[in-house]
């Protein structure tokens, strides 16, 4: 028994005093990450060349220029002042001295050199661990020198996925509805341009009035709603080649066709005999099938990603509020339960929450929730605003807000924003005119 | 003229009268206010690894100054592990004894019946030739060896104030300045199991000179792409808060920590 107890208080005691202690860090600072993106380097030859080709005097400064604005308005980095830099591009590219860049507080660094090679542009870039002092990325890519934006916004999402563990969503395009004129008599176009305002280009020309816009999965394909001679028609576009098509005249209010996850259908609603119910309409066949059938406003379908479910909005309670069921049009089942109205459920790209426009008090609201509404988080809150759409990492929306107008009905305009899952990364999405309805493509890269 | 007079004031007395006796607060005493108590702020480290109660401890304090009355200078300090206790024992525990041994002296007998219970090996070790008087005086033997099981105690005790790990005002500290270093990657997915471990080696200044994620190989699996993320951020977190905020005293007790990050709290809002 004795021996027992002294082996016991041998092993056991000397172990109980070196227990490792334990602190857990459950809190941390939500500050956007500082980060050096410092200039692509460039040779003076490329340079040249570059600068021949698209009158750019320095390709390199131009490209992480992108890069750092793109990083900026994610709202989870924060791109230091080149100013403060104190290496050189050429040489940091090769080998950064880390002790300059935590001096300047970065914790991340890009660097990286252009070339120009075989009439085409070649960028290398790296990304750099300024605290662990290592190498934590490095890619190289090769385009025709007119691609120089996308390369900015490619390297962009490879830091934002190498950093935050998601994919970005920079090297995306947006759809919308751009707007003219005096609020009466409102021209309204198609128009497509970049996540961050370039390119911008109108695919109509105004003489219909043409509304909801979506991209389908492969964001090559465009589905919208627009009044022929006061008839809506649902029309698929073709971006690259321009051509359009009719899928079909519909009658009574058509709303907000939008292409299933496999790009294969297109679900809307539409009214018939009065009543207002969810429709799907395969592609190859042409074939419409009824999926909601009830005496109530059933509008605004949304596909979760996997394509098992459709949520909806419904006034079947009496007010409108969001419904999930599955995609045959089975176990129907109200997932709101606040005041106000809620409406333009669109489900996350990530599958994890519902974003929706609510209406209480005279007020408009973009808010996500849960798929089964627990979680409701009001995002934003203005005048009038509606239509929110996701990035396609399901990080961001994209809605249009309306501001008021004077009672001459002046100062009327129609803006894109952009908010953030946090609610704080609030921002207005340059547009060349007044724009309403956006959609958010997929990933071109992938 | 005079008689509405009269029935006016009677029910205006009436009037006053009824309201004076309902109305129980024109009756009430002036509020009686508590005398104002000074609070006196203290630094709370010292306080917070106490591993007994303050009333545990007055008592065991107390015993030993009865003990050491009783305690014959000739008894040294006998092994303690030999005498038999199973663990440290609680403060109650030591009451009891403490009572036993006065017991004790009043009965030798009962002395016997406790020597008896060791085995003759023991009592071979416990012999101590410097010692025979008290080996003779059975009493003062199992006196001596209860005050020295005692002061064996005290020094566990200690022991285990300076082992038992950082206090709460030392491990506050040291959180909330890592909670400043720690930038939280806002992408991650609240609801998956990312609990990154992260073992440190320090210097006596609070300088890093090993971190080791104890989950290194889910860094590289694929799938585990927020994990990797968070475990970065926190050995950012880490190197940028160098040198962390920990003790002066007690190097050896903090020599080696370990840091669980965990951003679920954050991440879910």
């Amino acid at each position: 028994m004795i021996r027992i107890l002294i082996l016991f208080l041998v092993v056991i005691l000397p172990t109980k005093s070196l227990a490792l202690i334990e602190v857990d860090i459950t809190r941390g600072n939500l500050n956007p990450l500082p980060i050096a993106v410092s200039p692509l380097s460039i040779d003076e030859k490329s340079r040249l060349n570059f600068n021949k080709i698209l009158n750019k005097k320095d390709i390199g400064s131009e490209i992480s220029l992108i890069v750092e604005k793109n990083l900026k308005t994610s709202g989870l980095f924060n791109p230091l002042n080149k100013d403060a830099f104190l290496q050189e591009p050429d040489i940091a590219n090769l080998k950064p001295r880390f002790e300059d860049w935590s001096l300047i507080k970065a914790q991340a660094l890009i660097t990286g050199k252009v070339n120009f090679v075989d009439e085409k542009l070649r960028v290398e870039f790296r990304l750099w661990d300024v605290l662990a002092g290592k190498e934590i990325m490095a890619l190289a890519f090769t385009t025709v020198p007119n691609n120089w934006r996308r390369v900015g916004h490619i390297i962009t999402d490879k830091v934002y996925e190498r950093l935050t563990g998601e994919k970005g969503y920079f090297d995306t395009r947006i759809i919308y509805v751009a707007e003219e004129g005096p609020k009466t008599r409102r021209i309204k176009k198609l128009a497509i341009m970049d996540q961050d305002g370039a390119n911008n280009k109108f695919l109509t020309l105004g003489n219909e009035l043409v509304l909801t816009p979506r991209f389908n999965p492969t964001s090559q394909m465009v589905t919208y709603l627009s009044y022929f001679r006061n008839l809506p028609r649902v029309y698929l576009l073709d971006i690259e080649t321009g051509m359009q098509e009719v899928v079909g005249d519909f009658p009574g209010m058509t709303f907000a066709p939008r292409f299933s996850p496999n790009g294969k259908k297109i679900i809307m609603s539409f009214a018939k005999d009065g009543n207002s119910d969810i429709y799907t309409m395969d592609l190859e066949n042409r074939i419409v099938e009824k999926i909601t059938n009830h005496p109530s406003i059933d509008t605004s379908p949304s596909y979760s990603p996997d394509g098992k479910y459709i949520c909806f909005n419904s006034d079947r309670s009496g007010y409108q509020q969001i419904y999930i069921m599955k995609s045959d049009g089975s176990n129907v089942k109200r997932i709101s339960f606040g005041r106000g109205l809620y409406g333009t459920p669109v489900w996350s790209p990530r599958g994890d929450l519902i974003a929706f426009t609510k209406l209480h008090k005279g007020k408009f609201y973009i808010g996500v929730m849960r798929t089964d509404g627990s979680g409701e988080r009001l995002l934003t809150e203005n005048f009038y605003q509606e239509a929110p759409s996701w990035s396609p990492n399901g990080r961001v929306l994209i809605f249009y807000r309306e501001t008021e107008t004077n009672d001459k009905g002046e100062g009327f305009s129609a803006k894109l924003w952009s908010i953030d899952l946090t609610g704080y990364n609030e921002r207005l999405v340059n547009t060349t005119t007044d724009a309403s309805d956006p959609s958010w493509s997929s990933l071109l890269s992938n | 003229m005079n008689r509405s007079l009269i029935i006016s004031s009677v029910l205006h007395i009436l009037l006053i009268m009824i309201t004076a006796m309902s109305l129980p607060f024109l009756a009430r005493k002036p509020i009686d206010l508590p005398p104002i108590v000074s609070v006196e702020l203290i630094q709370i480290t010292d306080k917070t690894n106490i591993p007994f109660a303050p009333k545990a401890k007055k008592i065991i304090e107390k015993i030993k100054e009865k003990e050491k009355k009783l305690v014959s200078e000739q008894a040294p300090p006998k092994k303690v592990k030999k005498i038999k206790p199973d663990s440290v024992p609680m403060p109650d525990d030591k009451v009891k004894k403490v009572e036993k041994i006065k017991e004790d002296k009043q009965n030798p007998e009962k002395i016997d019946n406790e020597v008896k219970q060791v085995s003759e090996f023991e009592k071979k070790e416990l012999f101590d030739p410097n010692n025979i008087a008290a080996l003779i005086d059975k009493s003062k033997v199992e006196s001596s060896e209860t005050v020295n099981k005692t002061d064996k105690i005290t020094q566990d005790q200690q022991k285990n104030i300076e082992n038992v790990g950082l206090s709460l005002s030392e491990e506050d500290a040291l959180k909330a300045q890592i909670f400043g270093c720690w930038s939280i990657p806002l992408g991650l997915p609240y609801n998956e199991n990312l609990l990154v471990r992260i073992k440190l080696q320090l210097n006596p200044d609070g300088t890093v000179s090993k971190s080791e994620i104890l989950d290194h190989a889910r860094m590289n699996k694929p799938g585990q792409g927020f994990y990797k993320v968070l475990a970065e951020s926190a050995l950012r977190a880490v190197k940028l808060c160098q040198p962390l905020r920990v003790p002066t005293t007690g190097y050896e007790r903090w020599k080696e920590l370990q840091l669980n990050f965990d951003a679920r709290e954050m991440l879910e809002g």
